[in-house]
């Protein structure tokens, strides 16, 4: 079967650090930064998990700042 | 697959919609005021009424919505922005007018204007936000706000001897013969997001068939305002405040899907 595989691009400077995304991932690939901060200060949030995001959106969605940009494609 | 493989236009899925321009919004980390933006910019672009298309933003936090999506907006004073949708609609009939209003600016000084507008079944849509606080001034006590609920104005929770009772203007709304769609949404999830969408373009369509006017009221998130966090702020509106205000639709005679 052809797995679906996705990446997301996070804008950090616009990120405010919500954690929204975090919750929302169903597979939990999102964290906030640790030690980083963004130009405006905030923990902005970055993928921890690399090659296992399915391009789902739901981090996306619930952006409220539209930071995070989805790409999926199917693996052949 | 390496992600640079991934990353490429043809397998874009998901980016902020293009009438949301790139300034950094001033609402706090986590606020729904960001998502609402989203969801009417993207309806707007699908509709492609971005040229024909005047919004009136409000007094509240949403009143520099102006600076974030990229249709014509007019600022009204406080409360009156049914009042100025409804001439703008009235003079030009073919255009997607709208307001976005928070409930101290809907529920609070412009009751009237909104009952009123809603009651003449102007063309209009009207999008709700109702965090049950007013959150820009620093969360003082609504006329939205739930009972037993503490906010600047009412540290010991808000009392039916002193404050009076909540005001569901959503439900009052649906009783007037004027409204043609009236609907409660919240965005509080992947789901709820979507559906809250939906309610949206429904609403404009309905504006734009000229068949009675649409109010779709938004639960929202005051997390700044509810001392909590976003992720908290969530779970909270869940708890408590879809008893008061429970989603779905109130009434809705359009034939619309």
């Amino acid at each position: 079967m052809a797995k679906i595989r996705g990446a997301i691009i996070i804008d950090r400077d616009r990120c405010k650090g919500c954690n929204l995304c975090v919750v929302a991932c169903p597979l939990n690939l999102l964290a906030l930064a640790e030690k980083e901060v963004n130009k405006k200060g905030y923990r902005f949030a970055q993928q921890t998990i690399e090659n296992v995001c399915n391009g789902c959106a739901s981090c996306a969605i619930v952006c409220p700042d539209g930071c995070i940009t989805v790409y999926k494609k199917k693996e052949i | 697959m390496t992600d640079n493989e991934i990353i490429q236009p043809e397998n874009l899925v998901y980016s902020k919609p293009k009438l949301l321009n790139d300034n950094p919004m001033h609402y706090c980390p986590g606020c729904s005021h960001g998502v609402v933006h989203k969801l009417v910019a993207e309806v707007i672009e699908e509709m492609g009424m971005e040229e024909k298309c005047v919004a009136i933003s409000p007094v509240g936090c949403a009143v520099f919505a102006y600076n974030y999506i990229d249709v014509d907006w007019v600022e009204a004073a406080h409360g009156r922005a049914p009042a100025l949708a409804t001439a703008i609609k009235r003079l030009w009939p073919e255009r997607l007018v709208f307001t976005y209003q928070g409930d101290g600016d809907l529920a609070c000084i412009g009751t009237a204007e909104t009952i009123h507008a809603l009651n003449r079944g102007e063309h209009i849509a009207i999008i709700f936000i109702n965090n049950a606080i007013y959150g820009m001034t620093g969360g003082q006590m609504a006329p939205t706000t739930l009972m037993g609920m503490k906010t600047a104005t009412c540290p010991y929770g808000r009392e039916a001897d002193i404050h009076g009772y909540p005001l569901n203007i959503t439900q009052i709304a649906s009783t007037l013969e004027g409204t043609s769609y009236v609907t409660r949404q919240s965005v509080h999830s992947v789901a709820a997001i979507r559906k809250a969408k939906k309610a949206i373009r429904k609403a404009f369509e309905n504006s734009l068939r000229g068949e009675g006017s649409s109010l779709v009221e938004i639960v929202s998130t005051c997390n700044a305002g509810w001392k909590m966090s976003p992720e908290k702020a969530n779970q909270w509106m869940e708890e408590n405040m879809f008893k008061s205000y429970p989603v779905g639709d109130l009434k809705d005679t359009t034939n619309l899907e």
